[in-house]
């Protein structure tokens, strides 16, 4: 349901009623073929929100070109026929009368056990704010808009352009925290989590943009933020590519000499001031709640946190204030693509730990008819030619490619179609195959990429075996690109008809896979992140095995005390053991580890060491979770000194006695100890916040305390800047020091001194010290058995790899094994719970079926394979191996055998072997061939 | 080479990623001239270094790999 809204929410968990208010698209979308025609004529130009307005679009539009469902929408405020009544030229033009200026606004009431909220942000405007000069200098940009000139799809088709005078800009500064981390003006008192990187990643980008050499990107920060995974290196490196980093605010903005380009003025550490010209200047704006936060809170009866964003807790992050209404993304605090996807699967995970015992009531299973046998058969191939309208038929004379296609050896039967995708063209097509004794289709229309699952049912519908069907994308590759040379374009077409002749000529039936699931998971550590993972799977109603190494649960978290909110862990953690060894879904064994593992995705098995005894056991997923710790530092005095700790042991201290730190004059934290370096070049995300939050706590128990927190960026992330300001405000003293100077810890008779360079001063400190805190780099617990055992890859820190660093941020590099907490990359707490949960959310994706089918195109042993074992190697999904085998003689060879639940079709093993000894079923080297040969026969 | 000189150029598309931006540049009406022929794989990697000697002893003019 798009352009729809909530209205009202009624009920509660497991019963709500919610009143959707669905706004008018004044386009039928079963009928709408997303041709563009509307938009082609459509006299209504309006500013393109998706471009940041720096282009126009029309009144009937696609947001953009890979819009969800691509399907045209008019926008009522800007139609000249929905404002003054005349127009209507869409109506005329639409091919297929989709275009219904009566649609009304609905209103719908659906029932849902459970609400999850995903309405994102909004971005922060500059606008009307004087000193960024956003409004009267052309060429300060936001950072959306700036993303948009970048982009190859943008209005500029990615050639940077200043808007003054159309010049292409040499010098770019970005201005980092535009919007947040201010609470002078605005109420955004917290950090957007995302603009550092994006600002990075922008320069780096723009220096690919312009010529080599040339071009000068500079970043003015307050603290550079890069704490997620591969973050630092990407920082690190961008500064060896020579983008340079200014630890300042400019204070003014001034429009360059001729209108042109930006004056910058700032004052550095030492009060110096400094003015320099750039061609562009580009404001990295921050993440906001919505525009209707409030309104959404108050129809769903939640809270929002004083900065509008939903109010969760760090136990239950996704979970809002009203039982079974769970919120994800943005909208709970300002976070990138990973966390947001992460986030998306925690709150799956929660309802559907909520809609268990409906799970599957509504499912309605779809029937084929049997497959008829054309095995030893004759190719009778039918050709059924769209004209899409008059998308095709306007530019390709499809006549003469119907006529063309009788000629060409196989084809039985040659059609011409006004649209092939239609409900009663599928019909047609199923009644053409039965009457016409066809046993292979070709489609020359749009994209297989798109329709190819919907002529293969047509297929299927029938009985004929869907992979006897190919498509020649004569639309999007040929029509839509070829207008203005309608006899190339023609004769493309008919090429295109022959390549998929000469294709399914060779095509045979394919069965796809079906592989058994076993109905039980597996989770590999149980601390925080696997103890979530595990509770959650089995309050969905899956058998879970949870496994740990130690003798008790818990892991790191035993060490743990309060939380940045100041919630108590180690009372949620004792619940949640509970919870765990109570219930009846998970089986818990302690001092147990995995010593081997065999098979794939929905059907593995592995052998337990239980305390010595070996167990074999099955299992349709896996979740590891194995967690780290601390590293030990070698510096600092540690291990010489008792008053110099790590942030555990001070932990460890603070439990055992609590009156301790009243005894405390000054105490110091020094970061990144061991972190962001040669040996750990990663940030370890958790530690500032960690340390900020123990100064808090020291200090509100004893007032008179000074503490210093030496620091090299603070990287208090999204809302926990809050817990940065409070430090501040409590006394905290926060003095930064550089890799290249950092502090040197003495002894001088009995006294603890740290000597540090403070930029402030400009002159070097002396502190003198009762306990110091190092904040050490955290390092996973040793990955490298699971790489074996699973052969799923991991970092060069020994982090677990996920499949995509973006998109699939729980998922292994290996189907069916999923990653939580610190075994990935250190993390909150917060963010271990919402990751285990969301990898218990992906695992029963597999585990909600019996069966998993996956398609046939995967790779195939052929006689010509000799054994040499070339592709074993290379085949990067680990889905090949070699087996031998006895010939009728009881001779012994060796050839390869395909692990079809793993293989993904890529053929890289098909293009590696010397002899085609193994192929790609509907890619053959035949079949490749074939399409090469009737491009270059010269017959058309 | 003539003026009038029209190229055949064979382009192996990879289905997840050229592939799509094939049928991007279709949905956007970018114009492209009409001598290159798509054959759509599953991956650039399915690319046997045959498939493209062979094209080239059989008279194409110029192969395109995009992945």
């Amino acid at each position: 349901m798009t352009l729809s809204q909530i209205e009202t929410v009624q009920g509660e968990a497991g019963n709500f009623t919610v009143k959707i208010k669905k706004n008018p698209r004044f386009v039928d979308e079963e009928k709408c073929i997303a041709c563009g025609l509307c938009a082609q004529k459509c006299p209504k130009k309006v500013d393109d929100e998706y471009n940041m307005g720096l282009n126009k679009r029309k009144a009937a539009h696609i947001k953009y070109g890979q819009t969800v469902p691509l399907k045209y929408a008019i926008d009522a405020k800007n139609c000249i026929y929905q404002t003054r009544g005349k127009c209507g030229v869409c109506v005329d033009v639409c091919p297929t009368g989709a275009i219904n200026h009566d649609m009304k606004t609905e209103y719908i009431d659906i029932k849902v056990g459970a609400i999850i909220l995903a309405p994102g942000f909004k971005p922060f405007s500059p606008s009307g704010i004087d000193y960024y000069g956003y409004d009267e200098i052309p060429d300060v940009v936001t950072s959306l808009e700036y993303e948009r000139m970048l982009a190859a799809s943008g209005p500029s088709m990615g050639h940077l352009k200043k808007e003054s005078d159309g010049k292409e800009p040499n010098k770019v500064a970005w201005i980092q925290c535009v919007g947040s981390r201010n609470t002078n003006g605005t109420n955004n008192g917290y950090c957007s989590s995302v603009c550092c990187m994006y600002a990075i990643k922008q320069a780096v980008m723009t220096q690919g943009h312009l010529p080599q050499g040339k071009s000068d990107q500079t970043i003015f920060y307050m603290d550079i933020r890069t704490p997620g995974k591969e973050y630092e290196r990407y920082y690190e490196t961008s500064r060896q590519k020579g983008v340079r980093y200014i630890k300042a605010r400019p204070h003014t903005l001034l429009k360059g000499p001729d209108g042109s380009g930006v004056t910058l003025t700032w004052t550095d550490d030492t009060g110096k001031n400094h003015e320099d010209f750039f061609d562009m200047v580009v404001l990295s704006i921050g993440i906001q709640a919505p525009e209707d936060a409030m309104d959404l809170a108050r129809k769903c009866h939640i809270e929002l946190d004083p900065f509008k964003f939903a109010k969760t807790n760090s136990f239950d992050p996704v979970a809002t204030t009203l039982e079974g209404i769970f919120v994800t993304g943005s909208f709970q605090s300002p976070k990138a693509i990973p966390q947001s996807i992460a986030s998306a699967s925690t709150a799956a995970a929660r309802v559907k730990a909520v809609l268990a015992e409906a799970r599957d009531t509504l499912t309605i299973e779809k029937k084929f008819v049997e497959e008829f046998d054309i095995s030893g058969q004759e190719k009778r191939i039918g050709v059924f030619v769209c004209s899409c309208g008059n998308n095709i038929s306007s530019v390709v004379d499809v006549n003469a490619v119907a006529l063309f296609a009788k000629s060409l050896p196989g084809v039985a039967y040659v059609d011409n179609q006004m649209f092939t995708c239609s409900a009663d063209t599928q019909d047609l097509i199923a009644q053409t195959i039965k009457d016409k004794n066809l046993n292979a289709v070709v489609i020359a229309a749009c994209t297989p990429r798109t329709h190819e699952p919907l002529f293969q049912e047509t297929l299927q519908n029938i009985g004929l075996n869907k992979y006897m069907v190919e498509m020649a994308n004569i639309r999007n590759m040929n029509a839509w690109v070829h207008p203005n040379e309608p006899e190339k374009a023609t004769a493309k077409a008919k090429q295109q008809v022959k390549m998929a002749i000469a294709k399914v000529t060779r095509n045979f039936p394919l069965a796809d896979i079906l592989v058994n699931i076993t109905p039980r998971a597996l989770v590999v550590g149980g601390g925080l992140a696997g103890m979530s993972a595990a509770h959650n799977l089995a309050n969905q109603g899956y058998e879970t095995i949870l496994i740990e190494r130690e003798a008790d649960l818990g892991g790191v978290a035993n060490t743990l005390l309060k939380t940045w909110k100041d919630e108590d862990i180690q009372t949620h953690l004792a619940a949640l053991k509970e919870k765990v060894t109570t219930h009846k879904g998970i089986r818990v064994l302690t001092q147990t580890t995995l010593t081997a593992v065999a098979g794939f995705v929905g059907s593995f098995t592995g052998e337990l060491n239980v305390n010595g005894s070996a167990e074999d056991i099955e299992f349709g997923a896996c979740i590891i979770a194995t967690g780290g710790n601390e590293s030990k530092p070698a510096e600092y005095l540690y291990n010489q000194d008792d008053r110099v700790m790590t942030s555990l042991e001070i932990n460890a201290r603070m439990k055992t006695d609590p009156d301790w730190a009243q005894k405390i004059t000054s105490a110091v934290f020094i970061q990144c100890v061991g972190s962001r370096n040669q040996y750990h070049p990663y940030c370890s995300r958790v530690c500032c916040t960690q340390s900020i939050k123990k100064a808090v706590r020291l200090k509100k128990m004893n007032p008179q305390m000074d503490i210093f927190i030496l620091y090299r960026d603070i990287r208090t992330y999204a809302d926990m800047e809050t817990v940065y300001r409070q430090a501040r405000d409590l006394g905290v003293i926060f003095i930064k020091y550089t890799r290249d100077a950092k502090p040197v810890v003495k002894q001088e008779n009995s006294d603890l001194l740290v000597d540090l360079f403070d930029p402030i001063l400009q002159r070097i400190v002396s502190i003198k010290a009762d306990l110091i805190v190092l904040a050490t780099a955290i390092v996973p617990n040793d990955t490298t058995p699971f790489v074996n055992l699973f052969k799923c890859s991991a970092n060069a820190d020994g982090f677990l790899m996920e499949s995509h660093p973006k998109l699939k941020p729980v998922d292994s590099t290996v189907d069916g094994v999923f990653l939580a907490g610190i075994c990935h990359y250190p993390k909150p707490i917060d963010e271990a719970i919402s990751q285990g949960r969301a990898a218990a959310s992906r695992a029963s994706v597999i585990l909600s079926k019996k069966t998993l089918k996956l398609d046939a195109i995967k790779s195939c042993v052929t006689h010509n394979c000799d054994g040499c074992a070339l592709c074993v190697d290379i085949c990067p999904y680990n889905a090949i191996e070699l087996v031998e085998y006895q010939d009728e003689h009881g001779k012994k060879h060796r050839r390869i055998k395909t692990q079809e639940a793993l293989c993904k079709g890529c053929g890289i093993c098909a293009a590696t072997c010397p002899k085609e000894g193994v192929v790609v079923n509907g890619f053959t080297l035949n079949q490749l061939k074939a399409q090469v040969d009737a491009i270059l026969e010269k017959t058309i | 080479m003539s003026d009038n000189f029209e190229p055949t150029i064979i382009g192996f598309l990879c289905n997840w990623c050229s592939y799509a931006g094939g049928d991007l540049a279709g949905v956007s009406r970018l114009e492209y001239p009409a001598n290159m022929k798509a054959i759509r794989v599953m991956c650039s990697g399915m690319v046997h270094p045959d498939l493209i000697l062979d094209a080239l002893k059989k008279g194409a003019d110029g192969i395109m790999i995009m992945g």
